[in-house]
């Protein structure tokens, strides 16, 4: 699509810098500091509760930090009310105006900040073109499906040019197909618009499909950020890990630190290479994790560990093996599956050996 | 076989429709003799008579009652003139009753806003406050809004003592004091609608609005009251039907020069001894309520884009 206005745009860069913010006498944001770089899809993740709306709510300037400060593109903005930021919002439920319709909707930013009417419908227009919606201007947003009153909400959020966008969990009423489309479509107008995403999010899904970064945070504080990958693969604590994906969690001795990583030993006398957090050292007992699909099957005695093998689960793409260790924990071992794989798979009760794959074990902050 | 079904479908409806009205029955004798059953006596009575010492006569009719509510005779020729005084009268109580309306509105909307914008449990206390004057029977609270207004009242010797006049101001007896009490008295009539209005609107659209640029007028003028209308016409609805009938308050405030249409209505049946003539006028206040009433509602919920 030719979005000619989109060329050259310059989404804004939020710095936040000791965020915290007191409701009463509960912390609802703990110390938070984020670079949320121009152009950036950046992703708030967290089960509800841990503050990833109020932080949002405080960058819209619907709440104000009770310490700390937080800037647009390098400029103090914490004192500014909601209707001089360049930043607009997608609310949960939408929020659409029940009493406009849909153009009425997509025109309000602008018609509030005083453009002319003619721009106003163009870019009405635009928008509506943006979202798929054209011809459906005139309608009343009460008439609309729950899919297109969401695309309403976007590009009434979008239609001022905002430099920072904020969604606060935009697709959470969708069912899961649209869910699906939206998040591909999201994807795309963040690129097509050049704005700084920000988006607010329980589903670690929609975090890791489509954010160029996350943070994930629990209880007011933010855990880890990085890329998908990163927070998939490298874990800084106990939290991220459990929160993101299935994983195994183990425990082990540190034998020795050598550039980077760790040699660890296990309590059968194995011994691993894990990595390590930033900045971390450890001795003594660590936990560490070890994904599903980084660890595979083999003959007792030559993996890993050995265990016994409990439930076979079979997802139709892939198949979880359910290993008993020796030690009682569970350790799941996923193994994709190849067409007509029913034959020789391992079955329960038989003792098994797990091998961990190359880099495939991550040491924990805990 | 058919016809044996279709026997036994018409007797079952035959039954629920019997059902209905049998249900139905008390309330509608008890309409029909509080509400039906009066307005149509008064009806009749306004096309009656009058008898030498009130009532009517019986069995005699005649329009007299009717077109003395606008016209009245000369003494000396006895041709019809515009009963100016009568005039006058209703007109005053419109306009009383729509400054009543417009002043309950502008002083309501804030104190209905401030209360649904409280916490929850905290609302329950000020709504309980809103209510209290109901406690108090309307003719002592008019009394009391006198001791206020009066010329040795609390307004006028707070105002002396601050010395912001030197005389009382006459506030009694003037129009001013008529619309002074009805606005108390009827200020929670507006306030309640507009806090039910109020209470279920959604403020995330206030925060939308806020968020896409708009000031604080433009967040009242362009969200809060077009969502929150149905509260406005009821309130305005609950205010002016009963000021337009006041009759307690003009009586005890307007004193005699300040008559409103409730007073001259009793002036009929009492001093005056001329029942159709206040039974045609019971039903003139009639017509002008609802008259009001439909171009209030048609021109409230225009532009309203179905949502009312």
């Amino acid at each position: 699509m030719t979005h000619s206005r989109a060329t050259g745009a310059h989404g804004g860069a939020i710095g936040l810098n000791g965020i915290k913010k007191w409701f009463g006498t509960f912390q609802a944001v703990d110390d938070v500091t984020l670079d949320i770089r121009s152009n950036e899809f950046f992703t708030l993740l967290g089960p509800s509760g841990c503050g990833k709306t109020t932080l949002l709510r405080m960058i819209a300037g619907f709440e104000l930090p009770t310490e700390g400060s937080l800037t647009l593109d390098g400029a103090e903005i914490s004192s500014l009310l909601p209707n001089q930021r360049p930043v607009n919002t997608v609310f949960q439920n939408y929020a659409l105006f029940p009493h406009l319709t849909v153009a009425e909707n997509i025109g309000f930013g602008l018609k509030m900040l005083g453009r002319p009417k003619a721009e106003t419908a163009a870019v009405v227009a635009d928008m509506l073109k943006l979202v798929h919606l054209e011809g459906r201007g005139d309608d009343p947003v009460t008439q609309l499906s729950g899919g297109q009153q969401q695309r309403v909400a976007l590009a009434r959020a979008l239609a001022p040019r905002p430099k920072v966008l904020l969604l606060d969990e935009p697709l959470s009423a969708l069912d899961l197909k649209l869910r699906k489309s939206m998040q591909i479509e999201l994807k795309r107008l963040q690129a097509e618009t050049g704005i700084t995403f920000i988006f607010v999010t329980h589903d670690q899904e929609e975090a890791l499909t489509m954010s160029d970064r996350i943070a994930v945070m629990s209880s007011g504080k933010v855990r880890q950020v990085g890329t998908a990958r990163e927070i998939y693969d490298r874990p800084a604590d106990r939290f991220v890990a459990d929160f993101i994906g299935e994983t195994n969690f183990l425990e082990a001795t540190v034998e020795r630190v050598e550039a980077g990583r760790a040699v660890l030993r296990l309590p059968s006398g194995a011994t691993l290479t894990a990595g390590l957090p930033d900045g971390l050292s450890p001795s003594g007992k660590v936990s560490f994790v070890i994904r599903p699909e980084h660890a595979g099957l083999v003959a007792a005695g030559s993996g890993t560990i050995d265990g016994t093998l409990g439930n076979v689960v079979y997802f139709g793409t892939d198949t979880h093996y359910h290993v008993h260790l020796d030690d009682g924990a569970t350790f799941i071992v996923r193994r994709q599956n190849a067409r007509a794989g029913a034959s020789g798979g391992p079955e329960a009760g038989q003792r098994v050996g797990i091998l961990f794959g190359e880099d495939a074990a991550q040491i924990l902050r805990d | 076989m058919a016809s044996e079904v279709e026997r036994i479908g018409r007797e079952r409806e035959r039954k629920d429709i019997r059902d209905r009205w049998l249900l139905s029955a008390p309330a509608l004798v008890i309409v029909f003799l509080a509400a039906v059953g009066p307005l149509f006596v008064m009806l009749l009575y306004s096309f009656m008579v009058k008898g030498d010492y009130g009532d009517v006569r019986p069995g005699e009719f005649s329009l007299e009652g009717w077109v003395s509510v606008f016209f009245q005779r000369d003494i000396f020729d006895d041709t019809l003139g515009l009963a100016d005084a009568h005039l006058s009268i209703i007109w005053r109580s419109i306009q009383l009753s729509f400054l009543t309306t417009v002043l309950t509105l502008i002083l309501g909307f804030p104190t209905a806003y401030f209360i649904a914008t409280r916490p929850p449990h905290t609302r329950e206390i000020w709504v309980f406050l809103v209510t209290i004057p109901f406690w108090t029977n309307l003719l002592i609270r008019t009394f009391a809004m006198q001791q206020v207004i009066r010329n040795e009242g609390l307004l006028n010797n707070a105002l002396i003592w601050l010395g912001v006049i030197e005389r009382p101001l006459q506030i009694m007896y003037t129009d001013t004091a008529n619309l002074l009490g009805m606005t108390y008295v009827y200020l929670p009539l507006m306030v309640l609608p507009l806090y039910a209005s109020i209470e279920k609107l959604d403020f995330r659209l206030v925060e939308a609005g806020y968020d896409l640029y708009a000031t604080r007028f433009q967040v009242l003028r362009r969200i809060v009251i077009p969502l929150v209308r149905p509260g406005i016409i009821a309130g305005s609805i609950l205010v002016f039907i009963p000021s337009l009938g006041a009759y307690v308050i003009p009586r005890v405030l307007g004193g005699g020069k300040n008559m409103m249409l409730g007073n001259l209505i009793e002036l009929q049946f009492g001093a005056g001894r001329n029942w159709p003539l206040g039974a045609a006028m019971s039903i003139t206040l009639m017509a002008l309520v609802m008259v009001a009433l439909i171009v209030y509602v048609r021109n409230a919920s225009r532009g309203g884009a179905g949502h009312v």
